[in-house]
């Protein structure tokens, strides 16, 4: 598990529009395999994600956010801001990600 | 090892406590919120969350499709003109309630889209806390095709 992340940003207008897509399955814990187990909850809890070291957004999710989890938001800032996008899942994993506004 | 075993259990206890009192709840505020997360109803998360009775208010808008051909995947948005600290959202006929919490820092837009999973047509609730005060606005979705069960 554990790949990349993809984050764009965008400034426009001293407001930077930043679009997070996660690599993540997401199990929800409710899904059942072929032999008819139950397959264990496995899913991001805790997101954060930094501009310029400061803290922009915290983020915590349950097993109802989809697969791949999207995640679309604004806050003040400027062009060539560097922003640092990380997670950790249900399973202790995590991942981090940057990304620099244009 | 046994011994260790039994300072863990007293330790969680004592944190557990601490956490029902509310001691540590702003230390802990990056902390994965479980008992929220594992609440079976709207209403046992609005009581972990504060919100006992939060109002309707028109200041708060929830973007989300009447209808959600794949309930695996419905985009689902929160805006509002308040000044948000905390916004969350709910799907009532979901195993667990739900779905996300956000928290919002000085400085950042009060506005948030992501995508979530939806079992079947519900209600969605979007929660807006500003002010210390709980806000919500609720949207029934419609939903095809279950994604949470398979």
């Amino acid at each position: 598990m554990a790949d990349p992340m993809r984050v764009r940003a965008a400034e426009n207008g001293g407001v930077v529009d930043v679009k997070i897509l996660m690599k993540h399955d997401m199990e929800s814990g409710q899904r059942k395999d072929a032999a008819g187990k139950t397959i264990p909850a496995w899913h991001i809890t805790t997101l954060n994600v930094k501009a310029n070291g400061k803290d922009v957004l915290n983020g915590q999710f349950g097993p109802a956010v989809s697969k791949d989890p999207f995640l679309n938001f604004k806050y003040k800032g400027a062009k060539g801001d560097k922003i640092v996008v990380s997670w950790v899942d249900s399973k202790g994993d995590k991942r981090t990600d940057e990304a620099t506004a244009s | 090892m046994n011994q260790q075993r039994r300072s863990l259990l007293k330790y969680s206890a004592v944190f557990g406590l601490m956490a029902s009192a509310g001691l540590i709840s702003v230390a802990q505020a990056q902390e994965w919120n479980k008992a929220a997360f594992e609440g079976k109803s709207l209403d046992e998360v609005f009581k972990i969350l504060g919100a006992n009775s939060p109002d309707k208010s028109a200041a708060v808008t929830l973007n989300a499709p009447d209808i959600a051909e794949n309930g695996a995947v419905v985009p689902v948005g929160i805006t509002t003109s308040l000044k948000a600290e905390q916004m969350a959202i709910l799907v009532e006929k979901n195993p667990s309630s739900l779905a996300a919490q956000f928290f919002i820092p000085a400085g950042t837009e009060p506005f948030v889209t992501t995508r979530i999973k939806m079992g079947q047509t519900s209600n969605v609730y979007a929660l807006v806390k500003a002010d210390g005060k709980w806000n919500m606005a609720v949207k029934e979705v419609k939903v095809t095709l279950g994604g949470c069960g398979g």
